[in-house]
């Protein structure tokens, strides 16, 4: 069994790429919306991410509809980069917690002026 | 509409509220938990797609490993229930229109553009031998370098919670 075409199981596959990258593209705006509108500098992140699993969903669907896997593989590395990205975000975090006592950005101001 | 387009519909519907949950919750932890469940939302996306290892990748990365550290740090750092200060107007006008402008740029983008679709693509990415074959031959040098960046990355995560005590010049 070289493949496992879902479609086979739940009907034609009639979703266009359109329709992905339209889910994409609001995923990655309302990831963009959080990291400007909100202060805590965690869920600052937490909103990054999403911005970074929005492209990954424009990559599987473009390599799916394309029939190629190399989206796939890089989506692959883009999920290893970004558990390495967290670990050290949040250990900068956590140090920056240790120093000044707060994780919110409008308090974090040392280097206005 | 077949049951794929349904099921479409019903993850991305998912997945956005969830992800806007992620935004508009006050409690950082209630935020954490809103990400999971919009990842888990993606992860369905990504079985429709026919990616059934990155759908299991992401529930075990992210899911698994990157949102129990988010919330492990928010109960660690003990934040006074998330946000104190009110938004200020400023704030909300220009990110509401920064978004806006982002999602009607990324959107018409995605229409104009020509992409060229076979409309009955056979399925590649479902088994992990296909992804073997990719990651030890086309894409050996890459996965060596990901390797070589995890483990910097765990170097500069040690030296990051180290404390500092004899290095008074840091302040």
């Amino acid at each position: 069994m070289s493949s496992l075409p879902l479609a086979a199981v739940t009907g034609a596959f009639q979703v266009s790429l359109h329709s992905y990258l339209y889910l994409a593209a609001v995923l990655f705006a309302v990831g963009f919306f959080g990291v400007l509108l909100r202060k805590n500098t965690l869920v600052i992140y937490m909103c990054l991410e999403l911005m970074l699993v929005a492209s990954t969903v424009a990559l599987v669907a473009f390599s799916r509809y394309n029939g190629v896997l190399d989206g796939n593989v890089f989506v692959f590395f883009i999920l290893t980069v970004a558990a390495a990205e967290v670990a050290v975000g949040l250990a900068i975090i956590v140090a920056l917690f240790r120093r000044r006592q707060t994780v919110q950005v409008e308090e974090l101001n040392a280097l206005k002026n | 509409m077949s049951a794929s387009d349904l099921l479409f519909h019903l993850f991305a519907v998912f997945t956005v509220a969830c992800a806007l949950g992620v935004v508009f919750n006050k409690n950082a932890v209630a935020s954490a938990l809103c990400l999971l469940l919009s990842l888990v939302g993606v992860a369905g996306l990504f079985v429709l797609l026919d990616a059934f290892l990155l759908a299991v990748l992401l529930v075990l990365v992210y899911a698994g490993a990157v949102v129990a550290l988010f919330l492990f740090i928010i109960m660690l750092l003990d934040m006074q229930g998330g946000d104190r200060k009110k938004f200020t107007k400023a704030t909300v006008v220009s990110s509401t229109l920064a978004g806006g402008l982002l999602v009607t740029g990324l959107v018409s983008f995605a229409q104009r553009g020509q992409v060229a679709v076979a409309a009955d693509v056979p399925v590649v990415g479902s088994t992990l031998r296909s992804y073997a074959e990719q990651l030890f031959t086309v894409y050996l040098l890459p996965v060596q370098i990901v390797g070589f960046l995890l483990l910097i990355a765990m170097l500069g995560v040690i030296v990051l919670s180290k404390k500092f005590e004899g290095l008074d010049d840091i302040k």
